[in-house]
């Protein structure tokens, strides 16, 4: 096939790219390198929008052993352990489908995780769908919740927590992001960087076959009406496959023979063997020919675009082959030596004994387009003025009901009793809480992990949007006893070309900074997501967070079930009532606009490391973090979970009670204590500056509102239990 | 004590397996499926997973194994031998229990606690244990028991039903089923019940931080049962 510019066209380049590409080959591209240039060079691998404004995050700090650049990010826990973590998207595959679509995006972060020689120990998901109405919804979440179970479960490693929202600007575009925790020993990391020369280059695991193809070229890109005809550039998993690679890669790194790894991922051969040259500034040259193929006749163009799953590329030390080899037969894998490296710093391929590629490792990685995009600020909207006629005649409890059997909050038990949550035996907290906890095997530590994410307040002011969702997973980990230590991110945007879309991803992105910055809680690993739009219609700004913490005893870990009568209640961080872009104002109200809620670093750091000091002194009993719905379905949470009552009063505030209740102020605790150490907590409390206020006690099984409406726990529990099940089974 | 788990490709409980097991004092060693001799034993477990990826049907390939030919003639000798989850599927394509299980009837994997309760006393898995109903959890896809009505006929009369799926009281009715199973039934003897097959994961319930302790209960009275 003849190259020129409308074939690069063809293959999602820009017109100036091609030129560029020319001109630093001093020739015109084969229609092989072609791929190759257009596989690194797409949004999804180039990161050629982003860049500029990730480089400000801030990835540093006392517990990070490695940040952003390599597979997955990996903190220190103390005694030689470390986690490995990332959280990545599979968002379009996922909307071609679904089932597919999800599977792979969870074995693709748990080879990351593994490829670092981590075993996987908790997956975690954030997936986010149109409307509930949308004709498209019921099949998608039927689909994505399958893929994932499928291929996690199979895998053998629990999927310990995730977050699940419906909202009609994900009609065209679902988002699918896939967390993964590994554990390793600190001394037995493994890392991508090829060192050495003519060392043996091997393909190890599935055999390549012609699905995927521009899998990455096609996630770089918005949908139109020929999205059917995508359906071939989604993978196929193979989670048993991956299952026995796992076993394998593990059983391999025991050793000392492993020089460098990586995992094919998006955009398979190409990346894998690019990022392991450029790294260890080498060459790689490949004989095409050696590469296990599915199908025959394969193309060296197919060969190096193909995304099949559950393949890995290692440089080995000379005179291991044989040793290596042997494991892989045991797991009945394929391995091949397929080239080695060399120090032309160039990436040379050879097929049929023809050199079939020839190009400069720096013009694929350092020469590769980066873009300052044009953005766009957003001002911060005016605040509503709420008309108090509109909601004097609103019944508390009636509203409760509804928020409780919202979308947005109904339980996801439908979701998570598909997911094997328990395999390994060491979850301590199972989905449904603020994080998943897994115990780490044979000691007394347990680690904490949650997923977060806040569109609506994003999109109706992204820079404080960015600064929630960080505090947000702060808090998940307080709550349940962690101490915060580091995040990945997954960030999910429209189209970057589109000024407004860009100007959201800049301003989440510095909110996360200036939070994560303030709160010591850096980002040590992510991915970028952008094209979440159908025609010219972006998706909200979705920045997904995960968070990690530690718990150093895990006998002192804490769940949200309230556990005792007569226990009192205190919310913990100060009301002020702030309804605009609640849960409340979107529901009840029909209104759409205004700021979301403000965030004050001092306050949420100052709060949050106070309750750690009581959680750590044994004097909390339950704690939940208020979010989405406010103070009353916080507390209804903890009562269904607990089977208990309360008997709840609103202090004597200026507010009113709905804007009491239902306002979504940040920073603020839900926490139960025993009669005897409230004395002991509310100094604590003094001592520190954190304001509090007593909400209550608690009872059998009703929850009593300022003495006067009264509805029973099992009431409340229906109303949250039961929507999505309904919604499922209808 | 000793005891062993067999590892096929794709087992994936097999590790948790082997701590539960050595936590209640078995000497235990891991059986690789490649391997033809199994060591001295006085249980074999076939742990939960995935064995050759569920491909064909759940546990068919393993049960064809280099080592099951051991397996079966250990059991056929008299020996003990438990299937959990994907095990017991795999004891039920080796026809070392009747019967077969099917996807479950919501076609959907479900993960979570359930109560059994105790058919049958009388053997040396069950004997001596106080409770009448343990609380042990599940996580399975295809756990849906099946058999012909003249099969079942046969596996009643022989008492060879192990556990009902209950509630907390033991009641047995089809609310309290959470897959579909003929008579809400969660795990089967052969003839002899040296053999056992059950869907339920007594190693994901060895301590209180996890799901419970009933199978802490379970384990201990089988090592006490065999000593």
């Amino acid at each position: 096939m003849i190259v020129n510019e409308k074939v690069a066209i063809d293959h999602g380049l820009k017109k100036d790219e091609y030129k560029k590409i020319c001109e630093l080959l001093n020739r015109i591209p084969n229609i092989t390198e072609l791929g190759i240039f257009s596989a690194m060079w797409n949004e999804h691998c180039s990161y050629k929008s982003s860049r500029l404004h990730l480089k400000k995050l801030p990835t540093k700090g006392k517990q990070v052993i490695q940040g952003p650049g390599e597979n997955a990010g990996v903190i220190d826990i103390g005694d030689n352990d470390a986690i490995v973590f990332k959280i990545e998207s599979h968002n379009h595959p996922s909307f071609i489908e679904p089932y597919q679509g999800a599977a792979t995006g969870v074995g693709g972060i748990m080879r990351d995780v593994f490829t670092m020689g981590a075993r996987p120990i908790a997956n975690l998901n954030s997936i986010h769908f149109g409307s509930t109405q949308h004709k498209k919804t019921k099949n998608l979440l039927r689909g994505v919740v399958h893929g994932i179970g499928g291929y996690g479960n199979c895998m053998g490693v629990p999927t310990i927590a995730g977050q699940t929202s419906f909202d009609s600007s994900y009609n065209g575009n679902i988002l699918v992001n896939a967390m993964t925790l590994g554990l390793v020993k600190k001394d037995k990391i493994f890392y991508s960087k090829a060192a050495g020369l003519n060392k043996p280059v091997i393909y190890v695991g599935s055999k390549t076959g012609r699905d995927g193809i521009h899998g990455a070229s096609m996630a770089s890109a918005g949908f139109d009406e020929k999205i059917e005809e995508k359906k071939p550039t989604v993978q196929v998993g193979d989670p048993f496959t991956e299952k026995l690679l796992l076993e394998a890669c593990l059983e391999l790194m025991a050793g000392d023979s492993i020089i460098a790894i990586q995992d094919m991922g998006a955009a398979g051969l190409t990346s894998s063997s690019i990022e392991m040259a450029s790294k260890g500034n080498l060459g790689i040259e490949i004989n095409l020919n050696k590469v296990p193929c599915r199908e025959s006749k394969m193309t060296p163009y197919e060969i190096m675009l193909s995304e099949s799953q559950e393949r890995m590329l290692i440089v080995l030390e000379n005179g291991k082959e044989d040793q290596a080899k042997e494991i892989f037969d045991k797991w009945n894998l394929d391995f091949a030596v397929i080239g080695k490296t060399t120090k032309t710093k160039k990436i040379e391929l050879y097929f049929d004994s023809e050199k079939v590629a020839d190009i400069p490792v720096n013009t694929l990685v350092e020469n590769s387009p980066m873009y300052d995009r044009k953005w766009k600020k957003a001002k911060l909207p005016k605040k509503n003025k709420i008309n108090k006629d509109d909601i004097n005649n609103l019944k508390i409890i009636e509203v409760l009901k509804k928020i409780l059997s919202n979308p947005n909050i109904s339980s996801k038990e439908w979701i998570w009793q598909q997911f094997d949550h328990t395999v390994m035996g060491d979850t301590i907290q199972k989905p449904g809480g603020d994080s998943g906890v897994v115990r780490v095997h044979g000691t007394n530590k347990a680690v904490a992990a949650t997923v977060d994410s806040s569109a609506v307040y994003c999109w109706a002011h992204p820079l404080t949007g960015g600064q929630q969702v960080v505090c947000e997973s702060f808090r998940n980990l307080i709550s349940v006893g962690a101490k915060p230590i580091a995040i990945t991110n997954c960030l999910n945007f429209g189209s970057p070309e589109n000024e407004e879309n860009m100007g959201e991803f800049v301003e989440c992105v510095q909110g996360i900074g200036e939070a994560s910055s303030y709160l010591k809680f850096p980002v040590v690993s992510g991915n970028v997501s952008f094209y979440n739009q159908t025609k010219d219609q972006g998706i909200k700004p979705t920045p997904s967070i995960g968070g990690v913490g530690l718990i150093n005893d895990y006998t002192k870990m804490i769940t949200m079930d309230f556990k005792e009568i007569d226990n009192v209640v205190i919310v913990i961080g100060k009301t002020e009532g702030h309804i605009d872009q609640s849960l409340f104002a979107r529901v009840i109200l029909d209104e759409k606009n205004g700021p979301p809620p403000e965030i004050n670093l001092f306050n949420e750091k100052n709060n949050g490391e106070t309750l750690l000091k009581l959680i750590d002194n044994n004097l909390i009993k339950s704690a939940h973090d208020v979010s989405l719905g406010g103070i009353i379905t916080a507390v209804s949470k903890m009562c269904i979970k607990g089977n208990k009552g309360i008997n709840l009063k609103k202090p004597k505030y200026l507010i009113s009670e709905l804007e009491y209740f239902f306002g979504e102020d940040q920073g603020r605790y839900i926490v139960e204590i025993n009669k005897k150490d409230q004395k002991k907590v509310l100094n604590i409390l003094n001592k520190n500056a954190v304001h509090y206020d007593e909400l209550g006690t608690i009872n059998e099984n009703m929850l009593f509102l300022n003495e006067k409406t009264k509805v029973t726990i099992d009431e409340l529990k229906g109303f949250n239990t039961k929507w999505l099940k309904e919604y499922m089974s209808n | 004590m000793k005891s062993s788990v067999i590892t096929f490709p794709g087992s994936n409980c097999d590790r948790d397996m082997d701590v539960a097991l050595k936590k209640f004092g078995f000497k235990n060693k891991m059986v690789w499926h490649q391997d033809v001799e199994l060591p001295k034993s006085d249980l074999v477990v076939l742990p939960g997973g995935f064995s050759y990826g569920d491909y064909l049907r759940c546990g068919s390939m393993a049960s064809k194994s280099k080592i099951m030919q051991s397996v079966i003639n250990f059991a056929n000798s008299g020996g003990m031998v438990m299937g959990i989850c994907n095990g017991f599927q795999i004891l039920v394509e080796a026809g070392l229990v009747p019967g077969v299980l099917l996807r479950n009837k919501y076609l959907e994997f479900i993960c979570k606690n359930v109560f059994v309760k105790i058919n049958n006393k009388d053997n040396a898995y069950f004997k001596n244990i106080n409770n009448n109903v343990l609380e042990l959890h599940i996580a399975h896809n295809e756990g849906n028991y099946f058999c012909t009505s003249d099969q079942l006929k046969e596996i009643e009369d022989n008492a060879q039903v192990a556990i009902n799926y209950c509630d907390q009281s033991g009641e047995i009715k089809d609310t309290f089923n959470p897959n579909g199973s003929v008579n809400n039934i969660a795990g089967i003897f052969n003839k002899e019940k040296n053999v056992l097959g059950m869907m339920p994961h007594p190693e994901r319930m060895i301590d209180p931080y996890l799901s419970g302790e009933d199978g802490s209960l379970f384990l201990k009275n089988l090592i006490n049962n065999l000593k």
